[in-house]
């Protein structure tokens, strides 16, 4: 009886410890996660004589001059976040709807009808979702300057439609969701097959679409392989594409302004992951545990 | 019954495909077929879209072997420097990815000790993996900076704490500070290091949400059993939760590969293919500078993609392979003979 309140005394005694050793490794990690963006964020606000003292002091005598110069400085050369973030808003956003709503629509089209060469097309699916894009870069260059595309938006946009990854993952969801007495019952009230898929079947994708739609924005968002091959004149440069000038000659040493410059471009995506982070979370395990 | 319904609707299933065919066919197998045959042209010069093959008459510089291109590229000094780097960099990324991964994911399910707060965590750490790539990489190369930058302040504020070398310190405060602080951005092996430390900071967060959803969705009744069986955590972690999530490790694994191979964005806005004799490199880095960096060597620059292909299939394959689930291929052998009997009998 007392060697049992001793072992379980000494098995609490280990839980203490171990979760201590856990919070000490998670807190270390999590400031570890945090640390270059503070930097990043204080040092927006100082000078770059200030920055040249000491990377690590917090506060300026006066941040928001500072911030005034810094911001003038970058903005007086190349480099323009606001012809950044209209390019890239455009793309991420209209390859976003584009993605979703084709995706969706292919992948009703292999789960609700059977067709003789469905299990072929499904199978290329799979098969090409292992291929990686840039493996591809060669040729799809050669296929923008045949069709006069190049330094166009709509390079990025329009292959959005054929995406299998998004495909696979709306089939999966399909076969898990979809029942096909709903289609049938509004097939006898009349409803055409494409208006089932408007109004019944994507409403019914909707988690699935919210999923994909916040995967498919950042990965645009983030695109640099292709952009920065294909996008040389400055009036059509996306925000990475943008972001490489902070590293070139033209700011050479302003570090005032190469931390406000980062700052501007990362400032949308932390605001977004602030308010969306748990469905982020959620939808990345999604993905994982589905494939 | 149910299959004539179906096959009444089947034209709708080619017409709801069209949009996705022909996007498909425009820009992902053309660009695929096209690549694989400029590898075998003399394709180069700027925006230049004429070719002939490599073995007729009409090619530039006469007719050479088939493979002339793919042999130039596998024996040329700098794609192997390149296929070394990416596989260097890419396994001291993944090894303590790996690692912690694993290490944050049985912390966070533990069912006997459940961890307050693990949920602010783990969104904190996925955080980097949002964030622009290209960001990343110049807000590292700012802070590795010399003479200056954080990481090179908090070293100096490191010595002067303990003291180190207080004469020197006092003598020539100057030579002292430029004697402790590194140049971190043109030494070959701190290079590889930092970019492998970057993709480690913006992956390991994505591959722990990853393996904890897959403990999370094992059945709670098999850790109960190990637990009544009297096996400690460890035991348990190794025994159960790791063969459980077998197939998610399989997912992360080859994932990273793909991606480690792809490496692109971090290294080349860290600093371009030509630091430090090109200390960080990478394959893509090799094909963009081939094909598009004021060489236009469209032809050397496919056979280099045709290479990484090949090896990337390669790899996955013996991936799963190794960790396919034995008995399922059994099962699903003996359907298919099942299924075969069938028809016959049919």
């Amino acid at each position: 009886m007392s060697d049992n309140a001793i072992n379980k005394s000494s098995i609490r005694k280990n839980d203490t410890a171990l979760k201590v050793v856990i919070y000490i490794v998670s807190i270390f990690f999590a400031i570890l996660t945090l640390f270059p963006f503070v930097i990043m964020f204080t040092n927006s606000f100082r000078s770059t004589f200030e920055i040249q003292g000491s990377t690590l002091g917090l506060v300026s005598a006066h941040p928001f001059q500072n911030l005034a110069k810094n911001w003038n400085e970058i903005t007086n050369k190349e480099f323009n976040p606001w012809i950044g973030f209209r390019n890239s808003f455009i793309i991420s956003t209209l390859a976003t709807i584009l993605n979703v709503y084709f995706s969706s629509l292919t992948a009703y089209a292999i789960s609700a009808y059977e067709w003789k060469l469905r299990d072929a097309f499904n199978n290329m699916i799979v098969g090409i979702m292992m291929v990686p894009g840039t493996v591809t870069t060669i040729g799809f260059v050669q296929v923008v300057y045949q069709l006069g595309l190049a330094n166009k938006l709509f390079m990025f946009i329009i292959p959005a439609i054929a995406s299998p990854m998004t495909v696979f993952f709306m089939r999966q969801y399909l076969a898990a969701s979809l029942s096909m007495e709903i289609v049938q019952s509004a097939r006898i009230d009349g409803a055409g097959e494409f208006r089932i898929f408007n109004q019944i079947v994507i409403p019914l994708m909707k988690p699935a679409i919210a999923t994909q739609a916040i995967f498919g924005y950042v990965a645009s968002w983030n695109n640099l392989f292709m952009p920065l091959i294909l996008l040389t004149e400055t009036e059509k440069k996306t925000i990475p594409v943008m972001v490489k000038l902070l590293n070139g000659d033209i700011y050479r040493r302003e570090y005032g302004a190469i931390y406000l410059g980062l700052l501007v471009t990362v400032l949308p995506l932390i605001v977004v992951y602030a308010f969306l982070s748990r469905y982020i979370v959620e939808g990345v395990a999604l993905g994982g545990v589905k494939s | 019954m149910r299959n004539k319904k179906l096959v009444n609707y089947a034209k709708y299933g080619y017409l709801f495909s069209i949009p996705f065919i022909l996007t498909f066919l425009i820009f992902t197998l053309y660009p695929i077929v096209y690549t694989f045959l400029i590898g075998f042209t003399d394709l180069s010069g700027a925006g230049n879209t004429t070719w002939h093959l490599i073995t007729s008459k009409d090619a530039v510089g006469g007719p050479k072997g088939l493979f002339d291109n793919f042999i130039a590229v596998l024996t040329n000094g700098s794609f192997q420097k390149a296929f070394s780097n990416t596989v260097i960099i890419w396994t001291i990324n993944f090894v303590p990815q790996l690692g912690f991964a694993l290490l944050f994911t049985a912390w966070f399910t533990d069912r006997r000790s459940k961890v307050k707060g693990s949920g602010i965590f783990k969104i904190l750490f996925y955080m980097p993996n949002i964030i622009t790539a290209a960001t990343v990489a110049i807000l590292f190369n700012v802070l590795f900076g010399y003479p200056k930058g954080a990481v090179n302040d908090i070293i100096i504020g490191f010595s002067k704490l303990f003291g180190v070398q207080k004469e020197l310190m006092q003598s020539d405060p100057k030579a002292w500070e430029l004697a402790v602080m590194f140049d971190f951005n043109n030494n070959a092996w701190a290079l590889k290091l930092i970019v492998a430390f970057i993709q480690f900071y913006q992956w390991y967060g994505y591959t722990m949400v990853n393996l904890v959803a897959g403990v999370i969705g094992i059945s709670p009744e098999i850790f109960e059993a190990a637990e009544i069986d009297g096996a400690n955590r460890v035991q348990t972690f190794f025994r159960v939760t790791l063969p459980c999530i077998r197939q998610i490790l399989l997912f992360v694994l080859v994932t990273s590969l793909i991606g480690g191979l792809n490496m692109f964005d971090v290294p080349q806005l860290y600093a371009d293919e030509k630091r430090a004799n090109g200390a960080i490199m990478t394959l893509n880095m090799f094909v963009r500078s081939q094909g598009l960096d004021n060489r236009y060597l469209y032809n050397k620059a496919a056979a280099a993609s045709v290479i990484m292909f090949i090896v990337i299939v390669a790899l996955s394959a013996i991936i799963f392979f190794i960790l396919r689930d034995k008995d399922e291929a059994k099962l699903k052998k003996l359907r298919k003979q099942e299924l075969k009997a069938l028809k016959k009998g049919m």
